[in-house]
C-alpha cells in the first residue's frame, strides 16, 4: 500500500441512505496525489452523494473518509479551505457579475489582493472586458469555465468536479480537458464525474459506479481486462440487426447486446458461452461476425447488466 | 398513423372536460404536496378564528387602577368600592399621594389613577360638590373609552350609597354633587393617529425585514447556490451576520421615513430621549431580522418563507396592544402577547414618544427583546446545517 502522504482520497465502506432509498453502499475509494480520477456511472448511481460526502456536504451514515489526510466528519473546516469543489448545477451568483463573483469567493478564502486575484484570473479565463457582465447572462460553455476558475481561485490541493462537461460543446470540452491537465501536472489531484466515454478514457484510473455500489475499478485497460469480457462485432441490414439483438439479449452467456451505428456488438464474461449462445446466429448469411476488441463502454454495459440481474435476484 | 393520433384527440366539450381535469388534478396534488404551505392555509384561519373571537375584547375590563385615597370618610372608600364593582376598574395599588400616581401611569403599570381629595365626604355633607380626579393612559384610547364614559355614573352610585338619614335629601337636590375630572395624559385630544403612528414603525419593520432576511437564506438554497457556498470555509455566523447587516441599513432608512413623517405630517410628540429610541429601533431591527432568519432555517422554499412570516406576524399584529387594547385580552392571550417582541416594541415606542418615559420604566421592555433575540440567533445557528442533509 502507498505512503498515507500519496493519497489524496481514501473511503472505506462509506454508506448513505435517504429514507429506505440506499444511495451509495459500502463504498471503498483511493485516490492517490496528482491522479485525474475519473467517475462513471449512469444517473442516480450514487456519484454525486460520494462527492457531497467528501466534501463534508452530507454526513454519511456509515464508514469513515479522508480528504487530503483529513477526515470528512471531524475535520471538514480545515478540509473546506483546501478542496475546490464544482457542484453538477451552477452555483454562482447570476444577479453578480464576473468579477463581483470570482473576488467573492477570493475574500470568502481570505486571499491576499482579492480584487487583484479576481482581475488575473479573468484574464487567464479570456474573459477580459466582460469582468463586469452579469453571470447569468453568460452561455453554458463560459458558466463552465468560470466555475472551474473559481473553484481552482485559492489553489486547492483537491479538486472535485461534479460532471463538468455536461451540455458543454466538444470544442469547449476539450479545451477544458487540456486545463485539467495542466492542473494535474502542477500536482493537484482531480476527483472527475463524467457520462462521456473518451473523458473516461482520458482519466490516470476509473471508477464506475451503478445502485451505489462500485462495480470496477483501475486504469481504464485494467478495467477492461479485469471484466474478462469478449465481444463481436455483427454487421448486416439494420433491421436484421435489431432483431437479432432481441432475440439474442437474454440467452445465457451474453451480457449485452447492443446497436453501434450500423452494427450490434456483443459480448459476454465467458468466451466460451459467449460462442455457445451465438453459434445458431454465426452461420446466418444476413450477417458478418468479426471479433473485436471490448471498450470501455461495452464493459460499463457489461457491468450494469450484471448488476442489473444481481439486485433483480436479491428482491 | 395520423389517423390513429386524430382519434386519440377528443373533440369539444369532452376534450375540455379532459383538460380541465388533468390540470386541477395537477394542482391539487402539487398543493398536497407541499405540507407546509398546506399547513398555513389551514392555520391561518383556526388563529384568526381564535385571537378574534377569543382574544380580542374592544370594551376592556378590570383595568389595574391605582387609587390615592387621601379621604376618611365613608364616600371615599363607597366611591373605590363602586369602581371595583363596575367591574371596569381594577384596584391593584394604593398610594398616599396624588403626585405618586403619575410615575404609575408612566411606566404602565397601571392605566388609570384616581385622587379623592381629603374633603371628598366633608364637602358631600356640607352640601358642597366634592371633586375626584381621574386620569387616563390616552396611549390606548380604546382601553380607556369605555371606564371613561361610565365613571360619572360609577361615582354616583357610589356616594349614593352612603347618602343616608339625613343626607339622603341631597339625593335630590340640584346642586352637583361630584364633580368628576378626568385628564387624559399623554393624548389629551384623543387622536387616535398620534397613538397609531409610533406602532406603526414596528408593524412596517417587522413584515419588510423579517420577509427580506427570510427570503435572503431560502433564495440561496432555491438557486443551489448554497451548496457552493456551504463547501466553501465559511461558517453559520458568518453566514447569519452577513445576511443581516444588509438590512439593518434598510430598517434605518424605514425608521427614518417613518418617525419623520411622523413628526411632520401627524404633530406625533417626541417627549422622551431620542437616544433611547434610536436603541429601541436598533434592538427591534436586528430581533425581527433574526426571526426571518431563522425562518429560513426552517423554510424550504421562498414561498413558505413567505408564508411563516405572515403567520407569525399575526399574533404579533393582533395581540401586540397595536391594533387591539392589551389589557382587554384574556390572561393567556396576555401571556403570548408578552412573548411576542412587537407589544414590547410598541411599548417602547409609545413610552418614550408620547409619555416620555426614561429607561428606569422602560428595562423591562428592553430586557424582554433582548432576551428575545438571544434565544431566537441561538435556535437559528442551532438549526442551521452546515450539511444538505
Amino acid at each position: 500500500m502507498a505512503n498515507d502522504t500519496d493519497i489524496a482520497i481514501r473511503a472505506e465502506g462509506l454508506s448513505k441512505r435517504f429514507g429506505d432509498f440506499v444511495v451509495v453502499e459500502d463504498l471503498n475509494l483511493t485516490v492517490k496525489r496528482g491522479e485525474i480520477y475519473g467517475f462513471l456511472g449512469p444517473n442516480g448511481s450514487g456519484k454525486t452523494t460520494t462527492m457531497r460526502m467528501l466534501v463534508g456536504l452530507l454526513e454519511p451514515d456509515h464508514g469513515r473518509g479522508e480528504c487530503l489526510g483529513l477526515d470528512i466528519r471531524t475535520e471538514r473546516d480545515a478540509l473546506r479551505r483546501r478542496i475546490g469543489y464544482m457542484t453538477q448545477h451552477f452555483s454562482l451568483y447570476g444577479d453578480l457579475t464576473v468579477e463581483e463573483n470570482l473576488e467573492f469567493v477570493a475574500r470568502i478564502y481570505n486571499l491576499p489582493a482579492p480584487v487583484k486575484t479576481a482581475q488575473d484570473a479573468i484574464r487567464e479565463l479570456g474573459l477580459e472586458g466582460r469582468g463586469d457582465q452579469l453571470v447569468s447572462t453568460l452561455s453554458g460553455g463560459w458558466k463552465q469555465r468560470l466555475a472551474l476558475a473559481a473553484a481552482i481561485l485559492p489553489k486547492p490541493e483537491l479538486l472535485l468536479l461534479d460532471e463538468p462537461t455536461a451540455g458543454v460543446d466538444p470544442k469547449a470540452r476539450r479545451d477544458f480537458w487540456e486545463h485539467i491537465y495542466e492542473l494535474a501536472a502542477d500536482g493537484l489531484t482531480v476527483l472527475v464525474s463524467t457520462h462521456y466515454m473518451d473523458e473516461a478514457e482520458r482519466c490516470h484510473r476509473i471508477a464506475y459506479l451503478a445502485y451505489g455500489k462500485l462495480l470496477a475499478s483501475g486504469a481504464g485497460d485494467e478495467v477492461i481486462g479485469n471484466s474478462g469480457l469478449s465481444v463481436w462485432e455483427v454487421s448486416g441490414d439494420p433491421g436484421d440487426l435489431s432483431d437479432l439483438a432481441a432475440n439474442i439479449r437474454d440467452e445465457e452467456g451474453i451480457s449485452m447486446a447492443t446497436p453501434f451505428g450500423t452494427r450490434l456488438r456483443i459480448g459476454g464474461p465467458d468466451k466460451n458461452a459467449l460462442d455457445h449462445a451465438t453459434q445458431p446466429y454465426r452461420d446466418d448469411s444476413r450477417f458478418r461476425w468479426e471479433p473485436s476488441p471490448p471498450t470501455l463502454e461495452d464493459v460499463f454495459i457489461h457491468l450494469l447488466r450484471d448488476a442489473q440481474d444481481n439486485r433483480a435476484v436479491a428482491s | 398513423m395520423t389517423n390513429k393520433a386524430h382519434q386519440n384527440r377528443a373533440p369539444g366539450f369532452g376534450g375540455f372536460l379532459g383538460r380541465l381535469r388533468a390540470m386541477i388534478t395537477k394542482e391539487f396534488k402539487q398543493m398536497r404536496r407541499d405540507r407546509m404551505t398546506f399547513a398555513i392555509m389551514i392555520g391561518v384561519p383556526v388563529m384568526q378564528i381564535m385571537l378574534f373571537g377569543f382574544a380580542i375584547n374592544l370594551d376592556p375590563r378590570h383595568l389595574p387602577t391605582a387609587v390615592a385615597l387621601a379621604d376618611h370618610g365613608p364616600m371615599g372608600r363607597s366611591v373605590v368600592a363602586a369602581m371595583q364593582t363596575s367591574r371596569y376598574f381594577k384596584v391593584t395599588r394604593q398610594v398616599g399621594t396624588g403626585a405618586e400616581l403619575e410615575p404609575l401611569l408612566q411606566s404602565g403599570e397601571v392605566q388609570f389613577g384616581v385622587e379623592i381629595p381629603p374633603d371628598f365626604s366633608r364637602r358631600i355633607a356640607r352640601g358642597d360638590t366634592a371633586t375626584l380626579l381621574l386620569l387616563a393612559d390616552d396611549t390606548d384610547p380604546a382601553a380607556v373609552g369605555g371606564a371613561v364614559g361610565a365613571i360619572d355614573t360609577i361615582v354616583r352610585q357610589g356616594v349614593n350609597r352612603e347618602l343616608r338619614g339625613a343626607l339622603a335629601m341631597r339625593r335630590d337636590t340640584s346642586t352637583p354633587i361630584v364633580d368628576v375630572v378626568v385628564h387624559r395624559r399623554y393624548n389629551p385630544a384623543n387622536e387616535t393617529d398620534k397613538v397609531i403612528v409610533p406602532g406603526l414603525l414596528g408593524v412596517i419593520l417587522f413584515l419588510s425585514l423579517s420577509i427580506n432576511t427570510g427570503l435572503a437564506v431560502t433564495r440561496e438554497r432555491e438557486r443551489g447556490t448554497m451548496e457552493l457556498l456551504l463547501s466553501m470555509p465559511v461558517s453559520p455566523f458568518e453566514i447569519m451576520i452577513g445576511k443581516i447587516v444588509p438590512y439593518i441599513t434598510v430598517g434605518a432608512m424605514q425608521s427614518a421615513i417613518v418617525l419623520l413623517s411622523a413628526m411632520w405630517l401627524f404633530d406625533v410628540p417626541m417627549l422622551g430621549s431620542p437616544l433611547l429610541l434610536l436603541a429601541a429601533i436598533a434592538l427591534f431591527v436586528v430581533a425581527v431580522l433574526t426571526i426571518g432568519y431563522l425562518i429560513s432555517t426552517v423554510a424550504r422554499t421562498q414561498l413558505q418563507a413567505m408564508q411563516m412570516t405572515i403567520f407569525f406576524f399575526l399574533p404579533n399584529l393582533l395581540l401586540s396592544g397595536f391594533a387591539f387594547p392589551f389589557r382587554g385580552m384574556p390572561d393567556w392571550a396576555q401571556m403570548i402577547g408578552e412573548v411576542l417582541p412587537l407589544t414590547h416594541f410598541v411599548r417602547l415606542m409609545r413610552g418614550v414618544m408620547l409619555k416620555g418615559a426614561e429607561f428606569a420604566s422602560l428595562w423591562q421592555d428592553f430586557a424582554a427583546l433582548a432576551a428575545f433575540t438571544a434565544v431566537i440567533v441561538v435556535i437559528g445557528l442551532l438549526r442551521f446545517r452546515r450539511t444538505l442533509d
